[in-house]
C-alpha cells in the first residue's frame, strides 16, 4: 500500500509535467484547430533559456522560471507569426507538415548552436526528502506540482475572468462571428500561443530542475505523450488535456512499477489508438460547449 | 525537365572527374611521408567521444613527427568527421582507403560506426584501429571468422561483464545483484548477458529503460523494496547520471557496478557529486596511474587541448602508437604490409597498459575498475584475463 502511495506521487509529478505541455497544444488546437507539433521543442528551449539565465545571471528559481517563461512566450508567438499564419487559409495539412518542419528546426538549430551533448542543469534549489509515515516526497516533486497547480489556477482564471480569455473563448466557438463582433482574432491567437508557450517554458525549467538534465532532442518524447495527453483528456479542451496529463503520468508510472518497463511506452500510444478508435473526443469532449 | 537532366548529368560528370582526380593523386603519392588517416564522430550524438580521440590522435602524431616520424618518415594525418552516422563512416572510410591511399586508419569511437566502415577496409584492404569499439562481433563477422583488417585497443563488451561479475563476488561479496538496463543498445543488452552468466550469485532482478528516459523514479522504487547486494547499470552516462542521483536521493544505498560507458564527467554533474558513492565502473584507463609515461600524455594533453584527458583519448593515444609499431617491425608502409605486422602485433607497451593482439584481434589486457566517492576516484583494482 505505501508502496503504491510513493507510485502515486512519482506519477503525480511526471503528470504535471505532461499536463503543462498538454495545455499548449490543446489551446492552440481550439483556437486554430492546428496541433502544434513544435511546442515541444519550444518546451526544450525553455529548459535551455532556464539553463542560461541560471548560470549566468546567478538568478533563483522564480525569475529563472519568469524569464524562461517569458522567453518561451514570446518565441511562440513569432513562430506563430513566421509559421502559421501565412498558412492559416490553407489546408490544415499544409499547417501540421509546417509544425513539424519548425520544431525539427528548433532542434537541429539547437544542435547546432548549443551542440548534442547531454548537460546538467545548474540546481538552485538544494533538494531534500520529506519523510511521511512511510513515504518520501522529495522537496523538487512538491515544488512541481505546487507550480503546476498555481500556474494552472492563473491560465483558469485569465480564460474565465479576463476580457482576453472571454474573447480566446468567443474565437474558439466562431472566429468570424468575433470577427463580427469587434474581436481581432489575430492577436487572440498571437495571445494563445503566448500562454501555451509560457507554460511550455516552465514545464522545461522545472524539468531540468528535477531531473537535472537537459538536451536538445529532449523535447521529443514528452511533446508526443502530451499531445497523447491532450487527445486522451479531449483536445481542445482546457480541463481535459490537466486530467489527461495526469492519467497519462499515473499509467506510466504504475506499469513501471507493477507491470513491466519494456511495455510501457508501447502502451502509452496504445492509448492513443484506443481512444481514437473508441472516443475520438476524448474523455470529457462529449458535453464540450467551450473549447479554449 | 530538360533542365533537370542536363543538371543530374553535369553533377556526375563532376562527380567522376572528382573520382579520377582522386586516383591520379594517389599514383603519385609522396614516397617521404606516411600516410594517416583518421575518421571519428566529431559532431553529432556522441560527439563527446569522437572529439577526445580524435584529439589525442593529432596530439600523438604531432609527437611522432617531432621526433622524427617514423623510420624517418613524417606522417600525413588525413582527417575527417562521421557526423555520428554510419552511413557516413562508411563512405568516408572508403574515401580514406581509395581515395586518400592511407596505410593505416584510425577510428571511429563507436560499434556501430566501425561495424559499417568494416566492409570498406575489407575491399580496399587497408587496416582501420578502432580505439574505443567495444561490441564482441566487432571484430569477427557473421560467421565467426575474424575480421582480416579490423583491430581494437579497448577490451571488448563481454570481457567487462565478466570482470564486474567477478569484482562484485570477490570486492563486494555480493550474493545477490539487480540489473537496470537500456534495452535499446546492443552495447548494454550484451554487457548484462555476459554478467548475468558470469556472476556466481543470484540475479534477483532485472529491469529495463530505453535510451530517452529521464524519469527513473517508478522502476527505483521497486527495487528498493527488494533486497540485493549490488545494482549493475549497464548503459551510458546520459542515463546513469540520472539512475544515481534519483536512486540515491530515494535512498537505495548498495554499491553501483558500471561499465566503461560511465566514463565522462558529465556522469557526476548530472548526478550531482555527494551522490555519487560507492559507484565502480570498469575503465580502460586511470588518470592516477604513476606511469611516467601517463603522467607525460595527461601533461600534454591538458597542455594542448586545455583539459584532463579521458580514457577514450587514452585509447586513441594508444592506436597510433600500435600502428607505429606495426609499421616499424614491418619496415613497409603499403596496407596489406601493415596488416601482416598489426596481426602478429606482441608486446606493446601503451598508457593503457601492455598488450598482444589475440586469434580475434583484441587485445589481451587487465581490466582496471574505478572506485568513485564523493564523486571523486578514490581507488583502483586490476582484474586480469581469465
Amino acid at each position: 500500500m505505501e508502496n503504491l502511495i510513493q507510485q502515486l506521487i512519482n506519477g503525480l509529478s511526471l503528470g504535471s509535467i505532461y499536463a503543462l505541455l498538454a495545455l499548449g497544444y490543446t489551446m492552440v488546437y481550439g483556437i486554430i484547430k492546428l496541433i502544434n507539433f513544435a511546442h515541444g521543442e519550444i518546451y526544450m528551449i525553455g529548459a535551455f533559456v532556464g539553463y542560461y539565465v541560471i548560470n549566468y545571471l546567478g538568478v533563483g528559481l522564480i525569475p529563472a522560471l519568469l524569464l524562461s517563461m517569458s522567453f518561451t512566450a514570446v518565441l511562440g508567438v513569432i513562430i506563430e507569426r513566421v509559421a502559421y499564419k501565412p498558412l492559416r487559409k490553407s489546408s490544415r495539412i499544409a499547417a501540421l507538415i509546417t509544425a513539424i518542419g519548425v520544431s525539427y528546426l528548433l532542434q537541429n538549430g539547437m544542435i547546432y548552436f548549443v551542440g548534442p551533448e547531454v548537460r546538467s542543469f545548474p540546481q538552485v534549489v538544494e533538494n531534500s526528502l520529506y519523510t511521511i509515515g512511510s513515504f518520501q516526497v522529495s522537496k523538487m516533486q512538491v515544488l512541481i506540482i505546487v507550480t503546476t497547480f498555481i500556474l494552472m489556477a492563473g491560465l483558469q482564471f485569465i480564460i474565465q475572468k479576463t476580457k482576453m480569455g472571454k474573447a480566446m473563448r468567443a474565437v474558439s466557438i466562431d472566429s468570424q462571428a468575433a470577427e463580427l463582433m469587434g474581436i481581432n482574432p489575430d492577436l487572440v491567437i498571437s495571445f494563445t500561443f503566448f500562454l501555451g508557450s509560457a507554460l511550455a517554458g516552465a514545464a522545461g525549467v522545472l524539468v531540468g530542475m528535477y531531473y537535472n538534465s537537459i538536451n536538445p532532442m529532449m523535447g521529443y518524447a514528452p511533446g508526443l505523450k502530451a499531445f497523447i495527453a491532450a487527445v486522451l483528456g479531449g483536445i481542445g479542451i482546457v480541463p481535459g488535456a490537466v486530467l489527461g496529463g495526469f492519467a497519462i503520468g499515473l499509467i506510466e508510472v504504475l506499469i513501471s512499477g507493477y507491470g513491466n518497463s519494456m511495455v510501457r511506452d508501447a502502451v502509452v500510444y496504445g492509448i492513443l489508438i484506443v481512444i481514437l478508435l473508441v472516443r475520438p473526443s476524448g474523455i470529457l469532449g462529449k458535453h464540450a460547449k467551450e473549447k479554449v | 525537365m530538360k533542365k533537370w537532366v542536363a543538371g543530374v548529368t553535369a553533377m556526375t560528370a563532376l562527380v567522376l572527374a572528382g573520382c579520377e582526380a582522386g586516383d591520379v593523386e594517389n599514383q603519385t603519392g609522396d614516397e617521404g611521408s606516411v600516410k594517416l588517416g583518421s575518421m571519428f564522430e566529431l559532431t553529432g550524438a556522441v560527439s563527446a567521444y569522437g572529439n577526445a580521440e580524435a584529439n589525442a590522435v593529432s596530439l600523438a602524431i604531432d609527437e611522432i613527427n617531432e621526433e622524427g616520424g617514423i623510420d624517418g618518415k613524417t606522417i600525413e594525418l588525413f582527417e575527417y568527421d562521421t557526423k555520428s552516422e554510419d552511413t557516413e563512416a562508411a563512405s568516408v572510410a572508403t574515401k580514406l582507403a581509395t581515395q586518400d591511399g592511407v596505410s593505416a586508419i584510425i577510428g571511429p569511437a563507436t560499434s556501430g560506426a566501425t561495424k559499417s566502415a568494416i566492409p570498406s577496409v575489407n575491399r580496399a584492404e587497408v587496416p582501420l584501429v578502432s580505439p574505443s569499439a567495444t561490441d564482441d562481433t566487432v571484430t569477427i563477422d557473421g560467421n565467426g571468422d575474424v575480421q582480416p583488417f579490423a583491430y581494437r585497443i579497448g577490451f571488448q563488451d563481454s570481457f567487462q561483464g565478466v570482470s564486474l561479475a567477478k569484482f562484485a563476488e570477490t570486492e563486494l561479496d555480493a550474493q545477490t545483484a539487480i540489473i537496470l538496463g537500456d534495452n535499446s543498445s546492443d552495447y548494454a543488452t550484451g554487457l548484462s548477458a555476459t554478467f548475468k552468466e558470469n556472476f556466481s550469485g543470484e540475479v534477483v532482478g532485472e529491469e529495463n529503460f530505453t535510451a530517452d528516459e529521464s524519469d527513473f523514479s517508478a522502476v527505483l522504487t521497486r527495487i528498493k523494496n527488494e533486497d540485493f547486494d549490488v545494482l549493475f547499470v549497464p548503459g551510458y552516462y546520459e542515463q546513469a547520471g540520472l539512475i544515481i542521483k534519483q536512486a540515491r536521493e530515494m535512498g537505495i544505498e548498495q554499491p553501483i557496478l558500471g561499465p566503461d560507458g560511465f566514463g565522462n564527467d558529465t556522469l557526476i554533474d548530472l548526478a550531482g557529486a555527494g551522490n555519487v558513492s560507492d559507484v565502480y565502473y570498469t575503465s580502460h584507463f586511470s588518470v592516477n596511474s604513476e606511469d611516467p609515461k601517463v603522467q607525460g600524455f595527461i601533461e600534454s594533453y591538458e597542455e594542448t587541448y586545455g583539459s584532463e584527458p579521458d580514457m577514450f583519448s587514452a585509447l586513441a593515444y594508444d592506436a597510433v602508437f600500435v600502428v607505429k609499431q606495426a609499421i616499424e617491425e614491418a619496415g613497409d608502409n603499403a596496407p596489406t604490409a601493415v596488416n601482416d605486422a598489426l596481426a602478429e602485433l606482441s608486446d606493446f607497451e601503451g598508457i593503457t597498459g601492455a598488450f598482444s593482439f589475440d586469434e580475434n584481434h583484441n587485445p589481451i589486457k587487465s581490466v582496471t575498475i574505478v572506485e568513485l566517492q564523493d564523486g571523486e576516484e578514490v581507488n583502483t583494482t586490476e582484474v586480469s584475463p581469465k
